[in-house]
Formats: structure tokens, C-alpha cells, sequence
């Protein structure tokens, strides 16, 4: 009889859901930091005390301020990266399906796509206008590029079998973009998506520090320059959760659109 | 609908696949194509189907579709092609949406081809949530949905297991004693060539050439796994591709 148990050597490699896990990391380190702040081991040079920047974070919300400086960023980010990201899924599925519109427009993507954005916010405030036009056009053009070179590479990674089904089938040119290629190249772009956000309200708040009277960029601007540091991470805090709400929310729109995946 | 290839001659750079390829594939008839592995069977049935042009030579088309026919030519893949994202019948529908059909004619088509591919019970079911053999079963359903003159089908089976392939088999049959349609089927196993084949055409190894037509006697209804007049036709068959397909087994090492 041999007697040796067959040693397990599967699983890994599959990262799986585990909740809280996030919020205990978040929870530990703000401990930390309350901790060494009231202890003086960090001095309040380096870093405001967690809980002050709580109270700060309190009382922009009663006072109402939370809302004029938050509306105003919303609506820029929604606008610049709606324009952004439509073109910039517009144009990728072209590359993707064009030969010439590939051969000109991806060594542009390319040359365009390192270009920090910010170095052309004075230029822009000369074409559009120094209100809002400018920051739509600067968080347009920065979601712009990575949605064109994550669309266009969802749709290379489209399964070519597929559309030669449609074709063997006689659907036409635009059904089989609209039922095959955009399909199956939504996963891809959604992917695209998180990071084209990311940069978007990393734009947003570049343009807001130059010309915004509302805005949370204005108001870290504004804090920064009187080194009033609650109030500077107050902005920061309210930053970092519009960015785990959008990516929350690509999160659920995944799972809704991509239910057939296995 | 008949089809007629002649003279059909392809090469992928200096490789030449496909040599002076001639067959007839008369109306209600199944034509199996047989022979070594990458020979160029695939290709000769894209080119049938007018997804691939040949370099040299044509493939013809004769009589006029049945009524009511939506794609006169129409494929079953050897890997399904299912839209994953889209429900048994939504990939049913895929074929028929840009056929302007009132929507009550779309539903009747599907209903009819989803019960004679016994998959009436899986119309919402999402093809990742069936096994290979009910993919394959909704692959044919979605050809049956446009009523084809011709049914060209590349190694349909050979992604399933043997006892699958036996009951896809009896399938086929029963869909082709129904409404007899024209089919080139392609495949690897002789058994398959000759229960589903009125005759078989032999390729030779690469380039392919026509070896030689076999015609495979009786009905297609009478024909049974271990019947005697069967296995000897498919003995002939092995004879003649034993020697090519070890050949062509060698080849691939040298290359
Ligand atoms: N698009 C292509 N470009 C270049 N070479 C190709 C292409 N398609 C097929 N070939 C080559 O042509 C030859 C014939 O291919 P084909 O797929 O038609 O063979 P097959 O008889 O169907 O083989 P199998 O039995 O393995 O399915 C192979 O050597 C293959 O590598
Ligand atoms: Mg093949």
C-alpha cells in the first residue's frame, strides 16, 4: 500500500474577494498616524492629527462649503471626461477597424499620450477661456489617450472567429461592430476606464489650482498656501473618495455588463 | 442548391496548400472531405463559403435557394463561435435581426429550431452555463434558424467526447431526412465520413490534391455504428490515408 499523501500543489494565482480587508488597512494606518500624533512621535509639522481633520471635514460639511467646492468639481470632471472618454472610444474603435486610421493616428496617440497635460493649461486658457472650457478641454484630452489605447486594444483582442461568423452569417458591416466587436471588446474598455478616470481627477485638480474660485483644487490650493494642513488633507480625503467611488462604481457597471463571463 | 469547385489552387507564401482542386457537390447531397492534417481542409471550405479567395480556380454555385432560405451558404464551426455574451436565443437572433422579419416570425424561427435541437428548456441560458455538445447543438440551431441551401461544416464534432458525437450524429441525421440539404462536412474521423457521407472525397497530404471519390452506399437513416458495409468502406479510406497521413506526420517534424 503506498502510504505518501499526494502533496496539494493548486490553487493560488485567483485573488478573490475578501471583505474588510481594505477598510482594516484604511483603519490601521489612520490609527497609526492618531496615535503617533497625540504621542508626538510625528510632530504636527509632518502630518495633522486624523481626528482634526475629521472636525475640518465636519464642519465644511454643516457649513455648506463641502457642497460649492465639491458641485462645481463634479460637474467639470463629468463633463471633460464624458467628452474625453466618448471621443477617445470613438477614435479606438476606428484605429481598430481601419488600416489608414491606424497607420496615422496610433503615432500620434503615442506622441500625444506622455505629454504631461498640465504644461498645456496655459495654452488652453488661450483657446477656450479661462473658465470652464479650459478644464473640460484639459480632463478631455487627458482621458482622451488612455481610453483610445485601452479601446483599441480590446478591440485587436476581439476573437476574429467571431466575425467571421458574422460574416458568414451576412450581417453587415455596422451590426457586426455593434453586436460583435463593441461587445467583446467592453471588458477591455471598462478596464481603460479606471485608469482614464484616475487621471481625470488628477487633472481636475491641476486645472482647479490655476484660476478656480470653487472647486477642490481651489480650496487645497488655498489651504496649501496658508499651510493649514487639517484643511489641506480635508481636500485630499475628499479626492481619494471620488476616486474609489468611480472606481466602485466601473466595479458594478462590470459586473452588471459582464454577468456572461465566467 | 449545388456546388461545384474547379481548379481551386491556394498558397500561404511559398507553401502551396491547396493543388488544382476539383469536386461536385450535387443538391440534397453530403460531400465529407477527408485527409492528413493540414492538408488544407479548412481552407477548401472557407473558400466554399466565400470567407477566403483561391489563387487560381472558382467555386460555383447552381440552382436556386429554397424559399424562405435567409443565407444560402451557411457555416457550423469547429469551435462553436457563440457570442458569449449573448443567451441561446439571442444567438439565434443575431442571424435573423438584419433580416427586417416581424418580430413574431423571429420568435416563431427560434422556438422551431431550438425544439428541433431538443433546446427548447435552455432559450435564456448563457452559452459558458452548457456543455460542449449543447453549444454545438445551438451552433447548428443558429444554422437551421436561416434556412440554409447548403450547410458547410468544419469538424463539428471533434471538440466533443465519442458518446456526444454519436448523438450529435443521429442529429444531423434526422435534420437532413427532414429537409435534405446540401453539406460539405469536413472532418478527421472516418467513422463520422461514413455515416454522414452520400460520398467522401480523400485529400492527399500537402499540397492537397484529390485522391480519389468514394461513394458510400444506402441511406443515411440505415446507417449504424459496426454496420460490416461501413467498416470496409472506412478500411479502404485507412489504407489510403495511412500511408499519406504518416507522411505527413513526418513532414511537420522536418519543418
Ligand atoms: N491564414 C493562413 N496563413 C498562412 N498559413 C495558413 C493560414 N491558414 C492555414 N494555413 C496553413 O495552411 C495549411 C492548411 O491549413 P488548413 O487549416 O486548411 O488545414 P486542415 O486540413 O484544415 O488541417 P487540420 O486537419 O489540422 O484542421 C496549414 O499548414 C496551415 O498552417
Ligand atoms: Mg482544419
Amino acid at each position: 500500500m503506498p502510504e505518501i499523501r499526494v502533496p496539494f500543489r493548486g490553487g493560488g494565482f485567483r485573488p478573490e474577494a475578501r471583505r474588510g480587508t481594505g477598510i482594516a488597512v484604511f483603519l490601521l494606518l489612520l490609527f497609526l498616524i492618531e496615535w503617533g500624533t497625540r504621542t508626538g512621535w510625528i510632530s504636527n509639522l509632518t502630518l495633522p492629527r486624523p481626528s482634526d481633520v475629521a472636525t475640518t471635514l465636519g464642519d465644511l460639511a454643516r457649513s455648506g462649503a463641502l457642497w460649492t467646492h465639491l458641485l462645481p468639481s463634479l460637474s467639470r470632471l463629468a463633463v471633460g471626461s464624458v467628452l474625453g472618454i466618448s471621443a477617445g472610444v470613438g477614435v479606438g474603435v476606428m484605429i481598430g477597424l481601419f488600416s489608414y486610421i491606424r497607420a496615422g493616428l496610433v503615432p500620434l496617440v503615442a506622441a500625444i499620450f506622455p505629454i504631461p497635460k498640465i504644461a498645456l493649461l496655459p495654452l488652453f486658457v488661450i483657446w477656450f477661456g479661462i473658465d470652464e472650457g479650459s478644464k473640460y478641454a484639459l480632463i478631455a484630452l487627458g482621458t482622451f489617450t488612455p481610453t483610445v489605447v485601452a479601446t483599441y486594444g480590446a478591440v485587436d483582442n476581439v476573437d476574429r472567429g467571431l466575425i467571421r461568423m458574422g460574416q458568414s452569417f451576412g450581417l453587415g458591416w455596422w451590426s457586426i461592430v455593434r453586436k460583435i466587436v463593441l461587445p467583446g471588446a467592453l471588458p477591455g474598455i471598462l478596464s481603460g476606464l479606471r485608469v482614464s478616470l484616475a487621471i481625470g481627477i488628477i487633472l481636475l485638480v491641476a486645472a482647479e489650482m490655476l484660476g478656480a474660485e470653487h472647486g477642490i483644487g481651489a480650496y487645497i490650493l488655498q489651504a496649501g498656501a496658508l499651510y493649514d494642513l487639517e484643511r489641506l488633507f480635508a481636500g485630499v480625503v475628499i479626492l481619494s473618495c471620488l476616486g474609489v467611488l468611480t472606481s466602485w462604481a466601473i466595479g458594478k457597471i462590470e459586473k452588471r455588463l459582464l454577468v456572461w463571463r465566467s | 442548391m449545388e456546388l461545384a469547385v474547379r481548379g481551386l489552387t491556394h498558397r500561404y507564401g511559398d507553401m502551396v496548400v491547396l493543388d488544382d482542386i476539383s469536386l461536385h457537390i450535387p443538391a440534397g447531397e453530403i460531400l465529407c472531405v477527408v485527409g492528413p492534417s493540414g492538408c488544407g481542409k479548412s481552407t477548401l471550405l472557407r473558400m466554399l463559403g466565400g470567407l477566403e479567395q483561391p489563387d487560381w480556380g472558382e467555386v460555383l454555385q447552381g440552382g436556386t435557394p429554397p424559399e424562405g432560405c435567409l443565407n444560402p451558404l451557411t457555416y457550423v464551426f469547429q469551435d462553436f463561435a457563440l457570442l458569449p455574451w449573448r443567451s441561446v436565443a439571442g444567438n439565434v437572433s443575431l442571424v435573423l435581426e438584419d433580416h427586417r422579419l416581424p418580430s413574431d416570425r423571429v420568435r416563431a424561427i427560434i422556438q422551431d429550431v431550438l425544439a428541433r435541437t431538443r433546446l427548447s428548456d435552455f432559450h435564456d441560458a448563457l452559452p459558458r452555463q452548457l456543455s460542449g455538445g449543447m453549444k454545438q447543438r445551438v451552433a447548428i440551431a443558429r444554422a437551421l434558424a436561416v434556412n440554409p441551401a447548403v450547410m458547410l461544416l468544419d469538424e463539428p464534432l471533434s471538440a466533443l467526447d465519442a458518446q456526444t458525437r454519436e448523438l450529435l450524429m443521429e442529429d444531423l441525421v434526422a435534420l437532413w431526412e427532414r429537409q435534405p440539404f446540401t453539406g460539405v462536412y469536413v472532418t478527421h474521423n472516418l467513422a463520422e465520413a461514413v455515416r454522414l457521407g452520400h460520398r467522401i472525397a480523400v485529400l492527399s497530404r500537402r499540397p492537397g490534391r484529390v485522391r480519389e471519390v468514394i461513394e458510400v452506399p444506402g441511406p443515411l437513416s440505415e446507417r449504424h455504428a459496426g454496420d460490416a458495409g461501413l467498416e470496409a468502406i472506412q478500411a479502404h479510406l485507412w489504407a489510403l490515408m495511412r500511408d499519406e497521413a504518416m507522411a505527413a506526420d513526418l513532414e511537420l517534424l522536418d519543418a
